[in-house]
């Protein structure tokens, strides 16, 4: 619990400068277009149907889509900027339809009252309109705060870091307490902005200078220390410091910590993360040098970087492709080989692989119809599962899609009777599963390899340096071990590493090479 | 001092006002009577460039208003009308001192000339200054209006039916205050209402209008002697025709009657305090 309550200054900090520039964004463009579709009418049913068509975009999708909309308009694509787009986007029509029904809900009679006293159409909006329709104005505003507090949280995955790193590594890593301090975190603080504006309205109404003065004093200083941690986190000292990438599950997450405790321990250099990044925002932010290093697999990047299909290749082979591809496409330097994989397979219960005589994908043809399959959110989309299924023939009784973090207590349970299974997974043995071997060699290999960014490869020689000694020091069952210490043990990450680093750096002392 | 000119309102078919002329003299005060729907009130409201008149012309003071910017314009001519339309989120202060803060006053001169405007309305400026319009009656409400309409010295007012909306005992006291301070600031005054009684009391002249038209204008005597039509005629005839209906009425029930306590006719409470 104190080392996740450590962490809470950044996450807090990064999760109010996303909030309190989105709704402050969000108001900039919803309030003058409020103002407009009030005064030229027929714009009102576009404009309020295209921020409603916004809104029914789910939240995470949402963010997740301003990746590659902004990588395609040569803006930054991965970090802050999209999450904040995103936020502005979803914090525009409550405060947009607040503002059109507050002041379409001022009375015809103060109208012309304003008129007949002779206001010009902007002294009457000042005086009268805005005045009269505040407290609805303001209640819109409410309700975007309180959204994008909680919408922020979804920021992770494009790279922004919020509170929401609690809640997605805390979910993957099974570690509540790190879930609990990120969604009570989120909602303190969705009650403290609120209570801020509420305050603000409330003193306005009022007429209360000195309350007033106050709830205003309080915002401009959360404003000012947000402008002022994101100006310096906008310009950081990227000399000395290394970004490292890391997906959202926990071999990444250990994987991520390994590398930076390295840098940090062979380099004068700093180490930050962006974690629980999505499988393929992680290469485009390394492809963009928002990131410096992270590792990836050999078959994510033949599948989905490179698009190629082709089965039936080995391990080496594919390396050298790989290696080949990302030097010419982009300049990203393979640095070094961990010495395991973690490759897509299936797996089933040790009891059912007895009885059914099951060691072999192919074993599985006889008896697919019977079995149900259990695979995580994008397996049953991904290539290797279509060449599974093609070159094996399979039809299971059904297919379920579930959390990733879900599946082994799935197939243990008996809710389903295989699950796509990842090679490197320590719950493998602690489940008792067996992982059926590819004997048709469907599933391209999946070895893990450390990418640096054409910068890292070009210009840091002593990051390099510290990663390659790095080559060939985790074998699959040491992977696995330290997959369950966090899983099962509830061990964080970082402790893991610095474990591992340890145990290393004595065996290297113990037999020099 | 007011001169209109043919004035013609129409939306798409529907005729508002048809080929209206008319002039109200400087001092005078002119009663625009009629039916709903008549055209009485968007006859007023073109005065004051509210509506933007189809055709015609609006002259105030020598001056074509379509000339002037409208904020200009309105804030040479007081305007009320029934729904008071005061500020909500402002004070009775406020409300009155609207255009002498628009027109740039120093904030002694405006300070000075709300507490003399709130004694003419007959409302103690100590009280009511920094209360809320939501705070008042009805008729505490109207009187801030005409103070308010009032503010910046107008030379002509413009007045929708403003006292339709009160009690009769309140709207014949406002009534009573209106004369005196049209006559204490020797204003020019046109007024809309559908009541008789009210017309015949406020205006030296009255002007009938009928579906968008003018029927006659002329002093009441004129009209009650000379009616130019029957519908002039019973119009002009309803304030006595209610009080033949009165005392049959009370005839009928005058034996009936005769234990029965008078009843106990008051004031709201605001409107007694003055």
């Amino acid at each position: 619990m104190t080392e996740q309550l450590a962490l809470l200054p950044a996450y807090l900090t990064a999760h109010l400068q996303l909030t309190l520039l989105g709704l402050l964004a969000s108001s900039a463009v919803s309030l003058p277009l409020g103002l407009t579709i009030t005064r030229v009418g027929w714009l009102e049913r576009p404009v309020l149907a295209a921020a409603a068509v916004i809104q029914t975009i789910p939240s995470l999708a949402l963010l997740a889509i301003m990746v590659p909309t902004l990588a395609a308009l040569n803006l930054q694509s991965i970090g802050f900027f999209p999450a904040f787009i995103g936020l502005t986007l979803y914090g525009v029509l409550p405060i947009l339809r607040n503002t059109v029904t507050g002041i379409a809900g001022v009375d015809d009679a103060l109208i012309d009252a304003a008129k007949a006293v002779g206001m010009t159409p902007g002294q009457q909006l000042r005086r009268v309109e805005l005045p009269i329709a505040m407290p609805v104005i303001i209640a819109g505003l409410r309700t975007a705060t309180v959204w994008t507090v909680g919408i922020a949280t979804l920021s992770t995955p494009v790279g922004a870091t919020s509170l929401g790193n609690y809640i997605f590594s805390g979910l993957q890593t099974r570690n509540h307490a790190a879930v609990l301090v990120g969604c009570i975190a989120a909602a303190v603080l969705a009650l403290v902005l609120d209570g801020l504006v509420r305050g603000l309205e409330a003193s306005i109404r009022k007429r209360q200078r000195r309350q007033f003065r106050s709830v205003l004093a309080l915002l401009v200083g959360l404003y000012l220390y947000t402008g002022f941690t994101l100006a310096t986190a906008l310009l950081p000292d990227r000399v000395q410091s290394v970004t490292i990438g890391a997906k959202g599950f926990t071999e990444q997450y250990i994987l991520a910590e390994i590398l930076g405790q390295q840098i940090e321990h062979e380099t004068r250099r700093t180490a930050t993360q962006r974690q629980s990044l999505g499988s393929m925002v992680a290469f485009d932010a390394l492809v963009a040098g928002d990131i410096d290093t992270y590792v990836d697999y050999t078959g994510t990047l033949w599948a989905n970087v490179m698009g190629r299909t082709t089965v039936g290749l080995d391990r080496a082979q594919v390396l050298e492709e790989v290696r080949t591809f990302l030097a010419d496409r982009h300049g990203i330097q393979v640095v070094a080989t961990l010495g395991f994989e973690n490759a897509y397979a299936v797996a089933a219960r040790a009891q059912d692989a007895e009885r059914l005589q099951l060691t072999r994908i192919s074993d599985l043809i006889p008896w697919a119809s019977t079995l149900s399959m259990g695979g995580d959110f994008e397996f049953f989309s991904r290539p290797e599962w279509l060449a599974i299924q093609a070159i094996y023939g399979l039809e299971f009784e059904e297919q379920r899609t579930m959390e990733a973090a879900l599946m082994y207590q799935a197939v243990a349970g008996g809710a389903v009777d295989l699950i796509s299974a990842y090679t490197s997974d320590g719950r493998i043995s602690a489940y008792d599963l067996r992982v059926l071997e590819d004997d048709r060699l469907a599933v391209p290999p999946y070895d893990a390899v450390i990418l640096a960014s054409a910068r890292v490869a070009q210009e840091w020689p002593d990051v390099l340096r510290a990663l390659s000694g790095l080559e060939g020091t985790i074998d699959v069952n040491e992977m696995r071990r330290m997959n369950l210490d966090v899983d099962e043990g509830g061990i964080n990450p970082s402790v893991v590493a610095n474990t591992y680093l340890a145990a290393l750096a004595a065996e290297q002392s113990s037999h020099p090479q | 001092m007011i001169d209109l000119r043919n004035l013609a309102k129409h939306y798409g078919n529907i005729v508002a006002v048809r080929n209206l002329s008319l002039q109200v003299a400087e001092g005078e005060s002119l009663v625009l009577l009629g039916g709903s729907g008549s055209g009485k009130t968007t006859t007023l409201k073109m005065i004051n460039r509210l509506i933007e008149p189809s055709a015609g012309s609006v002259w105030v003071d020598g001056t074509n208003v379509a000339e002037l910017p409208p904020h200009e314009l309105r804030r040479r001519i007081g305007y009320t009308f029934q729904e008071v339309g005061l500020f909500p989120h402002m004070t009775v202060a406020e409300n009155i001192a609207v255009t002498p803060n628009l027109l740039g006053w120093p904030p002694s001169e405006i300070r000075h000339r709300v507490d003399k405007l709130l004694e003419l309305v007959e409302l103690n400026p100590r009280d009511s200054r920094d209360r809320y319009p939501s705070q008042l009656s009805g008729g505490q409400q109207q009187r801030v209006g005409v103070a308010r309409a009032l503010a910046a010295k107008p030379r002509v007012m413009l007045l929708d039916e403003p006292f339709g909306a009160l009690d009769p005992l309140t709207r014949q006291r406002l009534q009573e205050s209106f004369i005196r301070i049209k006559r204490d600031f020797c204003l020019t005054v046109v007024f809309v209402t559908h009541d008789m009684a009210e017309a015949l009391v406020l205006g030296d002249r009255v002007a009938v209008v009928q579906d968008g038209e003018l029927i006659q204008t002329g002093t009441p005597r004129t009209l009650m002697h000379e009616p130019a039509n029957e519908y002039v005629s019973r119009l002009l005839d309803t304030p006595r025709r209610q009080a033949r209906l009165v005392d049959a009425l009370l005839t009928r029930d005058r034996g009936a009657q005769r234990d029965s306590k008078p009843s106990d006719v008051r004031g709201e409470p605001g409107e007694r305090t003055q």
